[in-house]
């Protein structure tokens, strides 16, 4: 039909070529009403042969149709899953971090001098006692290894390497010969320490309050400070934070019960004199939460032994996507 | 430590409330444990009279009583014979619970007859195991008022946790002297009255040590009371002792027990007939043995203190006492000794021989020295007084330690510690009300400490004494600026790295565990630990007894539990660290990870798009390779080498190595037969990577290098060598990559093929190589020359052939 009209033989070829033969006053006027026509016929043809391949398409997509409730698989981002205690170590970096604090680390096995000597508790002090501490044998110095029964040597170490002004957090296992329904052999700890010429109390529950409110997520929080005793603060405090029970959820921020979190104190002039730092200028302070239990109570984990069982079932449960990196901008637990 | 309220206000006048000193103990760090009110505890019991009391109708042995509560009247039956009209009992209205049978009373019919509480017996409220009968209350008992009065049981128990630093407050004393200074009453100071001798003290006593030893006991101190009458003492000296879960025995006994808990002094008495000769303090000899008052032998030694006659050993001192001459019933003449024990040779002998007693628990701590004679006073009075006798003269063998001087404070200290604001004033009665002796004045204080105050050394102690009474409520948060200045990284290199590691390697599906850093001994050998230098000494069991020298064991065997549970696929990595010695340096940082069954990044198991392969030594490698990659090194380039430790299949293992000795990580298929000796069932593959091994991260600023993109067209040619099986394709790739360094941009190897068409003995590995030009369009007789220099250089590198 495209030959038939618009070929170089076509009809409407046949007009153009007669124009030539028409005197000049017509001409014009033909000219235009053959051009025209051409267009016109030309569109109906270009719109009758997109509609035959649109309906060829059709077809054979109608032949290629797919079952699309067939499952997909998730890939490596749906099984992965971080550990609750890296998690909730990362939550407590993004809030420290903010407030001005490294990250410290130090060794597992440790020194009795960095467990124990150097933090105030001398051979025969009865806190070792109170410490339940894994051994290892004498060496050829006599010197006896320990597994740390807290995260405070790792303060004897920063303040043996660093001059004030400190402010370190030492997130890091530790271990206790203690076993049972709600003690593990191993577990963890975050230490936090500030060393300078003014940080008193009050600053210490600052910023114990700030991160309380920042790590839980509340406006505000309950906490009750008690003093009580540990060789390498003074003065030294427990604290306590509020919560509520409804059923078998623990709220922090309602009620009116306390549960014991953490152990705090001013640094005791003796650790800072076995550290070569002078007590008459520098003075700070230093805190020991437990990780594990920051975790049960954020997130609700029941029993503290489930942490260390490696349980693929428990792991996925409670574990976090690879993707879901605490920020404070993206809300610590979104 | 536990006391009772009336047992308190012995020593402290207040009318504070049970709650107010309980609250006070706690946040003065006294920390409230335990408290039992009997008030609380019996609260819905009241003294009801039984009105009249019938023979129940169906049953021989019950009664149907009326039961005046007070309150109303209400049939109670009871099957107690003693039940009878006119007497007063302790009546439990239905709703409450009634500890000693362990149920929660409800309206009950009984044999047919309807029955609204009951009469309690001892034993049902477990007062005692009486059950003969029910409680007959005194006639002038008041129906409808507590049953826990009319019973006498008004006076509350409170347990409080000592620290260490505290052994003051191991006397009801001491605890009342915190509490008044924290304003909750006054101090009742008693000062002993010193009891005059009658006679010449008889039983002779002496201090044998050597000057190196003498301060195992500098101070003892004894005299000699004739012609006591023990027996069971007083009933209100046992209630109180009862009351704090000791076991009355005889009054000399329960009298030094009492001073122990009053006024933190353990004393001992001693049936003087039993001795022969001096009595003396010294150290033990080899082979001296004496049976002690929990019945054991002890073969004492010479690093403990021992108590002696001429004869024999009669016990450790400071720690217990030898059975053969202790004070019984029959004891007339009782000789008391106050001593003073070092504090760390009491800890240490305590604890060698393994003896728990109050009296170790109090020298350990440090007793008060200066109390060694008014205590000695004390316990005579009162052995006077409940036993009768005459008292001889007081004989002291050595003095008291010397107290501790006067140092210097300055009380605007307490501010710059704490940024409490409290008046000097307010310290100095704080710090007077504790006991302490003030002289001069501030900023130039001279405080001494008192002597029942070890734990005092200097002005942060006081510090602690002023912050805990005043109130650690008092201290205002205050906010801490953060240093100003650019702010530094909060993270090291190696913890960003360790963080990265973790996310990388839960995005690509593995599931991170936290395992035990000591697993057992068999397990730790399998990779090369069991070192006896990290054995621990005492392990909590035989499964925990080694640490770790790697962690893969604690990952397969966790892998082959949840395969146990039913998870036949998946992958489990740690972070943490490995040991290969005890020092700080031999302990480092891994990154591990062990995959099992069918896995991929895809994901697991068996699917209709197609299964997902077997765990294999690619899988470990490729796991390895995204970790390094993200640490921004380049895997592509690094050296891999047929290595690996032996736990790993010796041809599906390799390692990751920066030069000959520097071993970045392993990886590969593990061992059949450590898996079989760990209990797991393979294949399983698995990698451990180095974190301390790394090399440093270069510091370079934040901007990049310019883009070189070109825009023209790239060309791709393929190559198919055949080589022999044993060459690595990692050299193949190599020398294809170096024939052109400027023109080839990639190499990438598509095909490995062994078979039909390849020789017995041979491979074919297949390439592409991508030529970038940048400048110019390549002429197709370039890219001949390149594809020669590509053949050139693998067949020299590899001895193979180009496959026609």
């Amino acid at each position: 039909m495209r030959v038939s009209a618009l070929g170089k033989k076509g009809r409407v070829s046949g007009l153009m070529k007669s124009l030539g033969e028409m005197p000049p006053e017509e001409r014009k006027s033909f000219g235009q009403a053959v051009n025209a026509l051409k267009d016109e016929i030309g569109a109906a043809l270009q719109e009758k042969h997109e509609a035959l391949s649109r309906a060829a398409l059709s077809e054979k997509l109608a032949a290629e149709r797919e079952d699309v409730t067939l499952p997909v698989r998730l890939g490596p981002l749906a099984q992965g899953r971080i550990h609750p205690v890296s998690q909730v170590i990362d939550e407590i970096t993004e809030i420290f971090g903010d407030m001005g604090f490294a990250i410290a680390e130090g060794p597992d096995i440790e020194t009795d001098f960095n467990n124990f000597t150097a933090l105030n508790i001398p051979p025969e002090h009865p806190a070792r006692q109170d410490h339940d501490t894994f051994y290892f044998s004498p060496d050829e110095n006599g010197e006896r290894a320990v597994l740390r029964t807290h995260t405070s040597p790792v303060q004897i170490r920063t303040m043996l390497a660093e001059e004030p002004p400190l402010r370190i957090i030492a997130p890091g296992r530790v271990y206790r010969s203690d076993s049972d329904q709600t003690h593990t052999p191993m577990f963890h700890q975050v230490e936090g320490l500030v060393i300078d010429e003014e940080t008193h109390l009050g600053h210490l529950k600052w910023v114990l309050e700030e991160f309380c409110k920042a790590f839980f997520e509340v406006d505000s929080v309950k906490m009750r400070f008690r003093a009580s005793h540990f060789p390498f603060t003074e003065p030294s405090m427990e604290v306590d934070i509020g919560y509520a029970k409804v059923g078998d959820e623990i709220r922090i921020g309602e009620g009116d019960q306390w549960l014991e979190i953490l152990g705090c104190g001013m640094v005791h002039p003796n650790v800072l004199r076995n550290v070569n730092i002078d007590p008459e200028r520098y003075q700070g302070f230093a805190f020991g939460v437990g990780i594990d239990r920051l975790a049960m109570l954020k997130y609700g984990m029941p029993d503290l032994r489930a942490f260390f069982s490696a349980d693929l079932r428990w792991l996925k449960h409670y574990g976090f996507s690879a993707l879901n990196v605490p920020t404070l901008a993206g809300g610590l637990s979104s | 430590m536990k006391f009772t309220i009336a047992w308190l206000k012995e020593h402290l006048d207040t009318d504070a409330s049970l709650e107010e000193i309980a609250e006070t103990l706690t946040v003065i760090g006294l920390e409230v444990e335990e408290i039992v009110d009997p008030a609380e505890a019996f609260k819905a019991y009241t003294v009801a009279e039984v009105v009249a009391a019938e023979k129940h109708p169906d049953a021989d042995k019950l009664q149907v009583c009326t039961v005046n509560t007070g309150t109303e009247t209400l049939q109670v039956v009871c099957g107690a014979p003693n039940a009878r009209a006119g007497m007063k009992g302790v009546f439990a209205p239905v709703g409450t619970y009634v500890p000693g049978i362990d149920v929660t009373l409800t309206k009950a019919k009984i044999r047919g007859v309807e029955s609204f509480g009951m009469l309690c017996s001892e034993r049902e409220l477990e007062l005692s195991d009486e059950h003969h009968g029910i409680i007959e209350l005194p006639e002038d008992a008041e129906v409808g008022s507590p049953a826990a009065d009319a019973l006498g049981l008004t006076d509350a128990m409170i347990d409080i946790a000592i620290t260490p630093n505290r052994p003051d407050c191991l006397a009801v004393s001491g605890i009342a002297r915190d509490l008044a200074a924290a304003g909750l009453g006054t101090f009742k100071d008693k000062p002993v009255e010193p009891v005059k001798g009658d006679f010449k003290n008889p039983q002779p006593i002496a201090l044998k040590f050597d000057a190196d030893s003498a301060d195992a006991c500098p101070v003892f101190a004894g005299r000699v009371v004739k012609g006591v009458k023990n027996g069971p003492s007083p009933d209100w000296l046992q209630a109180r002792l009862k009351a704090i879960g000791l076991r009355p025995i005889n009054a000399l006994v329960d009298i030094t027990n009492y001073i122990s808990f009053d006024r933190a002094r353990p004393l001992h008495v001693y049936d003087a007939d039993k001795l022969t000769g001096t009595i003396s303090a010294r150290l033990g000899k080899v082979s001296e043995k004496f049976e002690a008052l929990d019945g054991k032998t002890y073969e004492v030694d010479p690093e403990a203190t021992v108590i002696a006659d001429d004869e024999k050993v009669l016990g450790f001192g400071g720690i217990m006492g030898g059975e053969e001459t202790g004070c019984t019933d029959e004891t007339t003449n009782v000789f008391i000794e106050s001593a003073y024990f070092d504090p760390i040779r009491t800890a240490k002998t305590g604890r060698r021989f393994n003896i728990v007693s109050d009296a170790r628990y109090r020298f350990e701590r440090g007793v008060d020295p200066q109390f060694v004679v008014p205590g000695l006073e004390l316990a005579t009075q009162m052995i006077l007084d409940l036993c009768g006798g005459e008292a001889s003269e007081i004989e002291v063998a050595g003095e008291a330690p010397e107290g501790r001087p006067a140092f210097g404070f300055d009380p605007a200290r307490v501010k710059r510690l704490s940024g409490l604001d409290i008046s000097n004033k307010e310290i100095e009665v704080t710090l007077e009300k504790l006991g302490f002796e003030l002289a001069g004045s501030a900023p130039d204080l001279q405080v001494t400490p008192p002597s029942w105050r070890p734990d005092i050394h200097g002005p942060a102690d006081l510090v602690e004494e002023i912050v805990r009474l005043v109130g650690v409520d008092k201290v205002a948060p205050t906010p801490m600026p953060r240093a100003s200045g650019v702010a530094k990284p909060v993270l090291t290199d190696k913890q960003i790295r360790q963080r990265l590691a973790r996310r990388v390697l839960a995005s690509r599906g593995l599931v991170e565990a936290v395992t035990w850093s000591f697993i057992p001994e068999a397990h730790a050998r399998l990779f090369g630990g069991g070192a006896p230098a990290l054995k621990l000494d005492n392990p909590i069991s035989t499964e925990m007894s080694d640490m770790r020298p790697s962690l893969l064991p604690g990952l397969v065997t966790a892998a082959q539990r949840n395969k146990d549970r039913g998870f036949s696929d998946g992958g489990l990595f740690e972070l943490g660290q490995a040991y290969s010695g005890a020092k700080p340096e031999d302990q480092y940082l891994a990154a591990s990870g062990v995959r099992f069954g069918n896995v991929s990044l895809e994901g697991l198991g068996r699917d209709w798009q197609g299964n997902a392969p077997k765990a294999d030594v690619f899988a470990a490698k490729a796991d390895l390779a995204a970790m390094l990659q993200s640490f921004g090194l380049d895997p592509s380039s690094m050296m891999v080498v047929a290595e690996a430790p032996d736990w790993f299949h010796p041809g599906r293992s390799g390692s990751f190595k920066l030069g000959p000795k520097v071993t970045l990580g392993v990886f590969g298929a593990l061992h059949p037969e450590t898996l079989r000796a760990l209990g797991a069932e393979g294949p399983m593959a698995g990698f451990e990577l180095y974190l301390d091994a790394l090399p440093k991260q270069k510091k370079k600023g934040s901007g990049r290098s310019a883009l070189g993109a070109s825009d023209l067209q790239a060309v791709r040619r393929d190559f198919a060598f055949l080589v022999d099986i044993s060459v690595p394709a990692g050299d193949l790739i190599k020398a294809a990559r170096s024939a052109d360094k400027a023109l080839i941009a990639q190499v990438g190897l598509f095909d490995v093929f062994t078979g039909k068409g390849v020789p017995e003995g041979k491979k074919s590995l297949a390439i592409e190589v991508t030529l970038q030009p940048m400048e110019k369009t390549l002429t197709d007789k370039e890219i001949d020359a390149v594809a020669e220099k590509i053949v050139a250089s693998v067949v020299k590198a590899t001895g193979g052939e180009l496959r026609g």
